[in-house]
């Protein structure tokens, strides 16, 4: 019998459905309606230099590549099986497009935050 | 009788060698309030149509052979009333995601040959002569696999499980929780054996949580528990590979 | 098995918890063109922010919002099943209490980003 490789996608996808769980609907407020509108936050919580001052340290840097990364994963793994219902069969195929997606986003994101320097 | 109510009864017939397909076939009949569809059905094979054809035993809940689908859910007949399907037609039509032997009869051979295939006994742990004496267990120990003994094999959640529906190769619903039965009984050795199929493509992870096994289940075995906890087992031992002096 | 999922009202549910997930994608997204707007530059960052003060933006994220809101209420919802039973005084935890501590805990959790994110930032 194969033994199957879900465990590891399982894993990631458990981590960003829970991180999501807790804090996703905050965050998506916090960054795109609060932060905008003005909304309870500071006007400039999201201006470049608040964002760079962020995104140099290393809690907020580990903070984005975790959501990022974890958040692409739990969705991917999600879409691979939905796909499976929808009648497209699983397989490497579909297992490449699906976590090969979130595997991209997360070296992009790797590399950006990387980039930005510390 | 006193307090009769009329209902309609579509009942799916299809004979092998006979029908090109199924088809649906409607019987009136009158029934008290403590009528099961189980019951509904034995009044039309008795009094109606002899050639329906369907399978049933204890009529209490208990055998598990009655299984079929009521109103488009996997249900027992015998403890599916008629009078929560008024004022119908009601439909009954065999177990989904089973080829259909004939009537509301469905081939069951591969849940059988799943049953096969977990090692659905216990292995001791260590062996022990008579004089030795019965194996011991603790309440505690007990609780662990208690709830996943009282499967009835009836299949319900087989029906109830779009996964199996969509590829029938994954283990499934009762036969986990069977497995996870034996799996965790103190006395038992053979986790390692079981592991291999948990952990195969076959094993528990075509599961996406849909959890409609564990709401359809007579017997609250929740077997979508027993796939998710295996999930986890299967998680550890998938890692566990890696680590040093591990095979 | 065309359309299954349709048949029964717990499939569309379970249909419709499945399909909170591009979603959470399309934010992780839109967060990483962020972060690699960031990397490029000051101008480039300007523009992805002014981006989300859009009214669409802003519209699309309100709904976002509602999205994993509903993807929270699920995931808590389906826990009991998912996770090995929690013993407490000799007795298994009832599915309803272990639903609502995660919902609790995602409460607890949003407070304290909320807070730390509204008096703590600079």
């Amino acid at each position: 019998m194969k033994r199957s490789n879900q465990p590891f996608f399982w894993l990631l996808f458990g981590a960003g459905g829970m991180l999501s769980a807790l804090i996703g609907a905050m965050l998506v407020f916090i960054t795109g309606v609060a932060a905008p509108l003005g909304l309870g936050v500071h006007a400039d919580l999201m201006s470049h230099a608040n964002a760079i001052a962020f995104a140099r340290g290393i809690p907020g840097k580990l903070f984005l590549l975790v959501v990022v990364s974890l958040f692409l994963w739990h969705a991917a793994h999600r879409i691979y099986h939905s796909l499976h219902d929808l009648g497209i069969p699983p397989g490497p195929l579909a297992q490449a497009a699906c976590y090969g997606t979130a595997l991209l986003g997360t070296v992009v994101a790797t590399v950006a935050l990387l980039a930005i320097g510390f | 009788m006193a307090d009769t109510r009329k209902i309609v009864l579509e009942v799916l017939r299809y004979t092998p060698g006979q029908s090109t397909a199924p088809t649906l076939q409607q019987y009136p009949i009158e029934f008290t309030d403590d009528m099961s569809v189980l019951q509904g059905l034995q009044q039309v094979k008795d009094f109606v149509d002899g050639s329906l054809t369907f399978r049933w035993s204890c009529r209490m809940a208990i055998c598990g052979s009655c299984g079929m689908m009521i109103d488009g859910a996997p249900k027992l007949a015998c403890r599916a009333f008629l009078r929560d399907f008024l004022p119908g037609p009601l439909r009954v039509e065999p177990l989904e995601h089973f080829p259909i032997e004939r009537d509301l009869v469905v081939d069951i051979s591969d849940f059988v040959d799943k049953l096969g295939r977990i090692t659905p006994w216990i292995e001791p742990r260590e062996p022990r002569s008579l004089e030795q004496g019965e194996y011991l267990q603790t309440p505690a120990q007990l609780e662990r696999f208690e709830s996943f003994s009282h499967c009835i094999n009836c299949m319900l959640c087989y029906a109830a499980c779009p996964q199996y529906g969509l590829d029938s190769r994954f283990l499934g619903p009762a036969a986990t929780a069977l497995l996870h039965r034996y799996n965790s009984d103190s006395r038992d050795g053979a986790q390692a054996k079981r592991m291999e199929l948990v952990n195969s493509e076959e094993g528990v992870w075509a599961c996406t949580a849909v959890g409609y096994c564990s709401e359809v289940c007579p017997k609250a075995v929740d077997p979508a528990n027993a796939v998710n906890q295996n999930k986890t087992a299967s998680a550890v031992s998938w890692f566990a590979r890696f680590l040093p002096g591990r095979g | 098995m065309d359309g299954w999922w349709r048949r029964d009202p717990f499939f569309i549910r379970y249909m419709a918890r499945e399909a909170t997930a591009p979603f959470v994608a399309a934010y992780a997204i839109v967060l990483l063109v962020g972060i690699v707007s960031l990397a490029r530059g000051a101008d480039a960052y300007e523009e992805w922010l002014e981006a989300l003060a859009s009214t669409g933006w802003i519209v699309a994220h309100a709904i976002l919002v509602a999205i994993f809101a509903y993807h929270t209420y699920t995931w808590f919802q389906i826990m009991p099943k998912t996770m090995p039973p929690v013993v407490v005084r000799g007795r298994r935890l009832a599915p309803e209490v272990i639903t609502f501590a995660g919902i609790a805990a995602a409460v607890l959790a949003s407070l304290a980003l909320w807070i730390l994110v509204a008096y703590g930032a600079p």
